[in-house]
């Protein structure tokens, strides 16, 4: 199953999705912020979201999961 | 009453201004706009602006030595080279050198990006500034304001407000200025080189580095150890991680205190009479240069770099390596997605920017030891 990586370290700034949701290669799925920088995750995969395993503000590490897509 | 009245206007500092101030009020008044409104470098620059207007006020004495109140500040905090090594130990508690420690050779970025020092240093001596006061320009191109007054303070103190006000001004306008020098020495394919996974570091190597760096950057070149001291404690408070109040005071509490008093003081040294002539706005040009072909240099080296290596790095992250902490990191970032919209530079460059503090320092302690 796809799943959209943390690039990198940060902040969970903003999540642009919900379960549920279709999403398209290219979409801007999440903001993450790091070092008070905006950085836009964008989907790797056509699909649908089954899964969002974090909340805004929450920090994660560089190649942590943050959203299933089937 | 007339009497009381005539020397009450005579007394009153209204007499006695000059059309100096008031253009010191209006660059004052200028920084403040920037400072509130544009927020650039706020944090430094609404005390400095503060500084330049309440020193343009005349009869206040506020910089008379041995009496004025922030003459102290100045005296004490500036010229005796105690509030620059309190910035570094602050800059030392909040910088992670893990993408340093992770890819090593982007020190070498950090030193490249140095070159725009030693170019602008003979361009100074060339349009006529002495040796002290040209050490004191070149360090602009640096991007490192602590640096930047701690090496005017002991070679051209005359020109302490204008090398600091330009060194913290370029790193503030690194958004503007870097871009468009990134764009004319890079390939829109060199852009797009997306870097390989940094490698995991660990504590140890962590907490060794700060002591390792400390030892030998004294030994090597002695003058820096004010800087390099200070620097490197504050990053053995931070990884050590069982000084988290030190850490926390280093970082926050120490480092706003010094902050104020650094700012004032330095607003407080851009009176009419020194600022106000042709040599220093042509520092603010110097500067600029100086900024600039540090850009270059760093983007060149990684240029450089990258015929040697199989494992290309993108050769943006060398403009990184002037030492704007992490407004050039994130400058290189931005600039990487707009060429591939999946790069993520940001902690790529930000080893070039960490050993880009270094290197600045380091080239201030040889420009002290050769000119001080």
């Amino acid at each position: 199953m796809p799943e959209l990586i943390a690039p990198i370290a940060g902040n969970v700034w903003k999540i642009l999705v919900a379960v549920g949701d279709k999403v398209e290669l290219d979409d801007e799925l999440v903001i993450l912020e790091a070092l008070k920088m905006e950085t836009p995750i964008y989907c790797d995969d056509a699909g649908t979201v089954t899964e969002i395993k974090v909340k805004e503000g929450d920090a994660v590490n560089e190649d942590d999961v943050l959203i299933v897509i089937d | 009453m007339f009497n009381i009245l005539k020397e009450l206007i005579y007394s009153s500092g209204a007499v006695s201004l000059s059309g100096g101030n008031l253009v010191m009020w209006l660059v004052s008044f200028v920084l403040l706009y920037l400072a509130i409104k544009k927020q650039y470098e706020p944090l430094l620059l609404l005390p400095i602006a503060f500084g330049i207007l309440v020193v343009n006020l005349p009869l206040t004495f506020l910089m008379e030595p041995e009496h004025g109140l922030i003459w102290f500040f100045y005296h004490y905090g500036i010229e005796m080279d105690i509030i620059p090594p309190l910035i570094f130990l602050g800059l030392g508690a909040m910088i992670d050198f893990g993408p340093l420690i992770a890819n090593p050779k982007t020190l070498l970025l950090g030193a490249g990006a140095q070159a725009g020092l030693y170019v602008t240093f003979f361009a100074a001596i060339l349009f006529g500034f002495d040796l002290q006061e040209a050490g004191s320009i070149a360090i602009i191109g640096g991007a490192d304001g602590p640096t930047t007054i701690y090496l005017t303070s002991k070679l051209a103190p005359h020109l302490l407000g204008a090398t600091a006000v330009s060194a913290y001004a370029y790193m503030a306008l690194v958004p503007i200025i870097q871009p468009p020098m990134m764009k004319l020495l890079t390939t829109e394919h060199e852009r797009k080189i997306v870097m390989s996974k940094l490698r995991p570091v660990s504590r140890l190597q962590k907490v060794c580095f700060p002591i390792v760096t400390a030892m030998t950057i004294m030994l090597v070149v002695p003058p820096a150890a004010p800087l390099i001291s200070m620097l490197m404690l504050g990053n053995l408070f931070k990884e050590s991680g069982v000084v988290e109040r030190l850490t926390n005071a280093s970082a926050n509490e120490l480092m706003n205190v010094v902050t104020i008093f650094l700012g004032l003081s330095i607003g407080a040294t851009m009176t009419a009479t020194t600022f106000l002539n042709p040599k220093v706005l042509f520092i603010f040009f110097l500067g600029l240069f100086a900024f600039i072909v540090s850009t270059g240099a760093g983007l060149l080296m990684a240029k450089f770099m990258n015929l040697f290596l199989k494992d290309k790095i993108n050769p943006l992250i060398g403009a990184a390596g002037v030492s704007a902490v992490p407004m050039a990191a994130r400058c290189v970032h931005k600039v990487g997605s707009e060429a591939n919209r999946r790069n993520y530079l940001l902690m790529h460059a930000m080893g070039p920017n960490v050993a880009g503090v270094i290197g600045t320092v380091v080239a201030a302690a040889i420009l002290l030891k050769n000119l001080g």
